[in-house]
């Protein structure tokens, strides 16, 4: 069995949220630790440092994070450059960036004074979602006494640069979690992704090169630049290092955050940390293993996967964000995958066709699928269908909901076709299997 | 896509308040000057607080006028986003998460509880306390089934919620009592019921020391590009684009080409709003006084040494190029003979000439021989 992560080597001390979120809290769990020395390092070692960590993007897509800043131009022209921080965390399952930003605050400060520096930018906006009104206050709150401390500001910790920082917010739209639909919603506009390229590296907030960053990529910069790069590989597999705080939810005893290292069993982190199935491991059906846009995967994979980016993909489904959903055996696992196709056409913003009319078709066909009112032929249409969504559309919400309804009938096309058959044979078309329900 | 429109019955005179607009202009000073447009959602969202929980049309049009925005851009925002409301709402508007995850652990007997109380979704309860709506996932899944409720003073999440606790909630709300936000069962926040398994002691957990940084005995000569220390908003992206023109209303954008960058040193009318500065000595040209780090562009009141130069000999200048550099005060060859790499990229900005261009064409190499040859 896997060694377990050991607190020594949590870099969110705080996730729950037990002890002072505030700067002398911060402080005493190693926050604001030569800041002014790492920023003295010079722009390259930082990138240089990120690259070496293999940190790769915590949103969802899994993108090196230190690639990503050295697209930035290397010299500041005309335009000035900003970091946007992406804390429009709305993918269902997902729960990790809000306890970073009401019980951690100042390492997310600290990182986007870092990481702004690493990209030579003097702003920075953190964009986040409308509803975490708390977590705006708190976030607020951190910045300003980091302002008075002088951390942050002119001169932000001594270190001669000049660093502002920003809160912005959403007002309830998951689109605007995609980063140039972000931008757009950050410059007062409608959330609706912009055709790339160019890049937001090119043309991003303003028209000026930006990096847009999820929440946890940029929080855990400052503790692997104290720790190094080598303490931060330490952990996890070849490509996928590092830790990563888990939100595990669902059927199990006991849902929560955690974080752990990458490439943990997935059997481990829900057994050792959440309590277990409910009903027992035998009891499980299946798992979504990243948030609602990959496909879920049934028990026998999950029984020996690695929660990282390559092992799940190697499956056909993605670490996502690392929201683990967990469904016991008495899900209705065709209404679990309506549901989501119903979020997503509430979600799509309407901007290309494939998506704006796709998502309502999948819905309304998983809907009659739900009931059995449907033709076995129709669950190869909905799967062509899928296929024709994914891929044709701008941003890719188009293949978050494709991807959920695709693993569906991977994995469970027998369930489908058994209600249908229920349907015309006038039984009931679906009965739960009742031991689970403790 | 939801589809969403204004309500039909309008309050007949809405205003926003005083404080509403306080708030809304502290906003705009978060973003550079000319975008005032990026508090647009911040601003919505102030007028719903303003309104009681919902946005009157009257409300868009004066939001329109404060951030100088067509109304129907407005109107564009508001039906976009769903935490605008478009119509009235009760005085404590439940907000029910009924995505997955949430439905995973229950969240179809908190809608039986609802509807039993309030009524169908979308619905307002008679006595006008309670509304309810189902919302898609609120990001508090290890906590889930879960619930925003919205009134006047704040919007908080509860969390854990069972049939039984969420009545007694509502009854709790509606009778105007305390009720405590977020798990409504044991648990503090996130961790796992019962008590967390890990971060169990005081902490720290580690006694966190800094790696050697190599660089830091030998001298790290760090390029910094610093914008006006005097400017206060110059660090907040201070920039204004280019190719944009002066405001047709100044007094109300405040803003001139290019101003933020060199502040104080050019304008788009060199006479107009800048202190008059003595005729310079000894045919010297002026350099301005900015701290170092700034860059630093040779300029001339007007064309004080004589009859201008023809910039248009230098390659790569034609009559559109020398007409924008001579409003920058900028008329002989020896003026552009002298630019520095940071003064490239300042004249750059203000000409709204492609980057690297100047460098490209070498103007001031060809400046340098075209000045000699003068003298």
């Amino acid at each position: 069995m896997a060694q377990l992560l050991q607190d020594k080597d949590r870099i969110f001390t705080n996730l729950y949220g037990l002890q002072d979120w505030g700067l002398d809290g911060a402080k005493k769990r190693g926050a604001w630790l030569g800041t002014k020395a790492m920023i003295g390092q010079g722009h390259d070692w930082i990138i240089d440092q990120i690259k070496a960590s293999g940190l790769r993007g915590r949103g969802g897509a899994g993108f090196p994070t230190g690639l990503k800043w050295s697209f930035m131009p290397k010299e500041v022209g005309a335009r000035p450059h900003f970091l946007v921080v992406n804390a429009d965390e709305s993918e269902p399952g997902t729960c990790k960036d809000r306890e970073m930003m009401r019980h951690d605050p100042h390492l997310l400060i600290e990182g986007c004074l870092v990481a702004s520096f690493a990209m030579r930018a003097h702003a920075c906006y953190i964009y986040l979602r409308g509803e975490y009104i708390l977590e705006r206050h708190r976030l607020q709150a951190a910045i300003d006494e980091a302002y008075a401390a002088g951390l942050v500001g002119k001169n932000a910790c001594g270190s001669g640069w000049d660093f502002d920082i920003y809160v912005h917010h959403g007002a309830g739209a998951y689109i605007c979690g995609e980063e140039t639909a972000l931008l757009e919603s950050l410059e007062g506009k409608k959330g609706q992704p912009r055709l790339k390229p160019p890049f937001p590296a090119n043309a991003g907030l303003y028209g000026c090169p930006t990096t847009v960053n999820n929440v946890e990529s940029i929080a855990v910069v400052p503790t692997i630049l104290r720790r190094g790069a080598e303490w931060f590989t330490s952990f996890g597999r070849e490509n996928n290092k590092g830790t990563k705080v888990y939100s595990i939810s669902g059927h199990v005893n006991k849902p929560c955050n955690v974080e752990e290292a990458l490439s943990i069993p997935m059997k481990t982190l829900i057994e050792e940390y959440a309590g277990g199935v409910r009903g027992g491991w035998s009891n499980l059906k299946a798992v979504i293993p990243g948030g609602s846009s990959v496909p879920l995967l049934p028990k026998e994979i999950c029984d020996t996967v690695l929660m990282d980016f390559d092992a799940l993909r190697e499956h056909q489904s993605g670490l996502g964000t690392a929201a683990v959903i967990v469904m016991d055996q008495s899900t209705d696992v065709v209404k679990a995958i309506a549901r989501l196709a119903y979020f997503y056409k509430h979600e799509s913003c309407g901007q290309c066709t494939p998506c704006r009319e796709g998502t309502g078709w999948m819905w309304r066909v998983m809907e009659r699928m739900v009931r059995g009112e449907a033709e076995t032929s129709e669950i190869d249409m909905l799967l062509g269908v899928t296929k024709q969504v994914e891929g044709h559309t701008i941003c890719a919400l188009g293949d978050a909901a494709a991807w959920p309804i695709q693993g569906l009938i991977r994995h469970f096309r027998h369930e489908i076709e058994d209600r249908i058959n229920n349907y015309r044979a006038g039984k009931p078309v679906f009965v739960p299997r009742m031991e689970a329900a403790e | 896509m939801s589809a969403r429109r204004l309500a039909i019955i309008q309050p007949e005179d809405f205003k926003l308040s005083a404080s509403a607009k306080k708030k809304i202009s502290a906003w705009v000073k978060k973003y550079p000057k000319d975008r005032q447009r990026s508090a647009l959602i911040p601003a919505l969202w102030i007028a719903q607080k303003d309104a009681g929980g919902w946005i009157p049309e009257a409300a868009l049009r004066e939001i329109g006028d404060i951030l100088g925005m067509a109304y129907i851009r407005v109107y564009e925002v508001v039906t976009f986003y769903t935490m605008f409301n478009m119509a009235p709402v009760g005085e404590h508007h439940i907000q029910l998460c009924g995505t997955t995850p949430c439905w995973l652990r229950g969240s179809d007997d908190l809608i039986a509880v609802l509807e039993r109380r309030i009524g169908p979704r979308g619905s307002v309860s008679d006595d006008g306390k309670l509304s309810w709506v189902e919302v898609e996932c609120l990001g508090a899944c290890a906590n889930a089934p879960m619930a925003q409720i919205s009134n006047a003073k704040n919007d908080h999440y509860y969390e854990d919620l069972t049939a039984e606790n969420f009545e007694n909630l509502l009854d709790n709300l509606v009778a105007g009592r305390k009720v405590e936000p977020g798990p409504q069962n044991t648990r503090y926040t996130s961790e796992p019921e019962g008590g967390n398994t890990t971060l169990t002691g005081t902490g720290p957990y580690h006694k966190t020391k800094l790696i050697n940084l190599p660089n830091t005995d030998k001298k790290t000569k760090l390029n910094y590009y610093m914008p006006d220390p005097k400017d206060s908003r110059a660090t907040r992206g201070g920039w204004v684009d280019p190719d944009r023109k002066a405001s047709a209303d100044p007094t109300k954008r405040g803003s001139n080409l290019g101003r933020d960058l060199t502040k104080g040193l050019v304008d788009d009318d060199p006479n107009k709003g800048r202190p008059k500065r003595a005729p310079a000595k000894n045919n010297k040209l002026k350099t301005s006084a900015q701290p170092s780090f700034k860059p630093k562009v040779i300029y001339t009141d007007g064309p004080t040494d004589g009859t201008p130069d023809d910039l248009k000999k230098i390659n790569g200048i034609g009559p559109k190029f020398e007409s924008d550099l001579n409003r920058k005060g900028i008329y002989y060859f020896r003026q552009i003979g002298a630019w520095k790499a940071a003064d490239i990229r300042m004249v750059e900005a203000l000409i709204g000439s492609s980057p690297g261009r100047i460098k490209r064409d070498e103007w001031v190499k060809q400046a340098k021989k075209l000045a000699k040859v003068k003298a």
